[in-house]
């Protein structure tokens, strides 16, 4: 797995191989074209922005241009094995609605999200005064794509409040390795956070 | 006189190939013999497993690339698209561009003469469907040595081929690139096809399609049909960019002349096309397209139809066509989802509507390209 980006490495250990999945807002179609080759998926990426989609195609993978803030309605109940979005949750207008829609679609569902409760932001707000800006969220607060941040708590409330069922969880650095301090505080150590969730028919 | 570019296949010829076969139709008709004309540009492979079929849409034929002569003053239809190195490329792939039974472009059609009468079709030419294109389309690729397309392309009336292709013959095809298309027409579609016909068909020169024996032309009927489908290919912003509310001359004549720019380039548009384009053949063609409906023989469910395809698909459309928008592509995208079959589909930025897919666009062209550098064929 040494060549594919370390944030995507432990998702890969989380796909059975020869499943079929949904990659949203899949960017250059690295982590498909990965499981198509080494763990034998099939599936689609999701994609907008067209050099991303133009990357998709030449790495020979499916990819399916649309908005992902329009929904999944192109996709049947329950069609795929997993639905996976990476480092897009806090970008969609409306994450409520397609972590929703990733449940509809998918047996089971993969989400990562920047933690913006991670001691950085908090003290960097709280001694400047100011809206985070770090290596891992660069923008500035007026041209920024991430609209709805948040945090470990936020989305673990979220999930609790929706009876979505949370079936592993990975709080990692951004290099994707865990120490013990963000398996003690994950909401206050966590940089990345990696959940998959079940269908719907499964919660408790 | 132009200027073939290296980008061009150049000068070409058109091909005559005669059957004798009789080719059963899905109206219940059999033609006992036709014949096909056809273009290839590129060279067919000792394999044969380079090919690639072009359909042409409604008004096109076969003449997709080069030019027939220095003097043309444009090349093929699809010249965007065909040639050394650009997408569908000529030093890779054989392509065979047919012109369509039914057609005016010397393809048998209503305009042929009747072997059994010795006089033209006219009306009596059997009416055509897209399947009965497809089946035509197998027999020349087998008189040609083709025993599996790499791929078969085509936009709008052409990618519903290119989608029938892979239903009719899953086994004969790698590739299906459908491109501004439908899977099937919507009622506006066939309100308008509607509309164009009445035009023709209610011309007093159209001698219910005897006109060929009355040496007239219903060209008055097929002007107006020319008319409305351009409107429908085009977009109103395109339209809006391209006329506005110009005038034609400097002020307002209140009259019923071509006051308005856009009346000119309409009238024009509608002229020229009535000069080249046979009013049978547009009545047929029309038809085809209202008859297409391949989801019919599963009661509608595409995706269940689309169970037997294994070609992989590649499928564009343009954000302005509102002929064949986004959602009629993204219908025939979901059922293939559905059926868990291999596709890509892309949307485009254009204001050119329906016609986009005509029309030279960066994006268009190197998704399209790098679609087609991956499909494999042996050197």
């Amino acid at each position: 797995m040494s060549e594919l980006r370390p944030e995507l490495q432990k998702i890969c250990e989380w796909i059975e191989p020869g499943s079929r999945v949904l990659d949203l807002g899949c960017g250059d179609g690295e982590l498909l074209e990965w499981l198509q080759k080494n763990r034998q998926v099939t599936g689609y990426g999701v994609e907008i922005n067209q050099q991303n989609v133009l990357s998709c195609l030449k790495k020979n993978i499916n990819i399916i241009q649309t908005d992902l803030d329009a929904g999944l309605t192109d996709f049947a109940d329950a069609s795929f094995d997993y639905v996976i979005m990476t480092q897009a949750l806090q970008a969609l207008h409306r994450p409520d609605k397609t972590l929703d829609e990733m449940l509809r679609v998918g047996h089971k569902s993969i989400v990562t999200f920047p933690n913006f409760g991670l001691w950085k932001c908090r003290l960097y707000l709280s001694l400047k005064g100011r809206m985070p800006v770090s290596k891992a969220l660069p923008a500035q607060w007026y041209d920024t794509k991430n609209i709805h941040l948040c945090t470990v708590n936020d989305f673990e409330n979220f999930c609790a409040q929706r009876s979505m069922t949370i079936s592993k969880r990975g709080i990692v650095d951004y290099n994707h390795r865990p120490s013990a301090l963000m398996k003690l505080w994950p909401n206050l150590f966590g940089e990345v956070a990696l959940y998959q969730l079940d269908e719907k028919k499964n919660a408790i | 006189m132009i200027n073939i570019t290296t980008q061009s296949v150049g000068l070409v010829e058109p091909k005559t190939m005669h059957f004798d076969e009789a080719l059963s139709l899905v109206c219940g008709k059999v033609l006992e013999q036709y014949d096909i004309v056809y273009e290839t540009y590129g060279t067919l492979n000792a394999k044969a497993d380079n090919a690639v079929l072009v359909c042409h849409a409604l008004s096109a034929d076969h003449h997709a690339a080069g030019y027939h002569s220095k003097e043309d003053a444009k090349p093929g239809w699809w010249d965007i698209c065909i040639g050394p190195g650009k997408p569908i490329d000529t030093d890779k792939f054989f392509v065979v561009s047919p012109c369509n039974l039914g057609h005016c472009s010397g393809s048998t059609g209503p305009r042929s003469l009747n072997p059994d009468t010795s006089i033209a079709y006219g009306k009596d030419f059997p009416m055509m469907t897209v399947v009965d294109w497809v089946n035509y389309q197998q027999r020349l690729a087998d008189k040609l040595g083709i025993k599996q397309w790499a791929a078969v392309a085509g936009g709008s009336l052409g990618g519903m081929q290119a989608l029938q292709w892979a239903i009719q013959f899953p086994d004969k095809l790698h590739h299906a690139i459908v491109i501004a298309s439908a899977p099937k027409l919507s009622a506006q579609n066939i309100a308008f096809n509607a509309v164009a016909r009445q035009a023709i068909m209610n011309d007093p020169d159209f001698h219910d399609g005897r006109y060929y024996d009355f040496d007239t032309v219903p060209s008055n009927g097929l002007k107006v049909a020319r008319m409305l489908g351009h409107i429908t290919y085009l977009s109103d912003d395109a339209m809006g960019d391209k006329f506005g509310r110009e005038l034609k001359n400097e002020q307002l004549n209140y009259d019923y002349g071509v006051e308005f720019q856009v009346e000119s380039y309409l009238r024009y548009q509608g002229e020229s096309f009535a000069s080249r384009f046979d009013a049978n053949t547009y009545l047929l063609m029309t038809k085809a397209l209202d008859y297409f409906d391949p989801a019919e023989e599963e009661g509608g469910d595409l995706s269940a139809v689309f169970k037997k395809v294994k070609a992989k698909f590649f499928l564009a459309s343009f954000t302005t066509d509102w002929r064949f928008s986004p959602e009629r592509s993204k219908e025939i995208v979901s059922a293939l989802t559905d059926a868990n079959r291999d596709v890509s589909y892309l949307e485009f930025e254009s204001n050119h509507g329906h016609d986009a897919f005509l029309v030279e666009n960066d994006d268009y062209i190197d998704a399209f390209k790098a679609y087609m550098q991956n499909i494999e064929v042996s050197t």
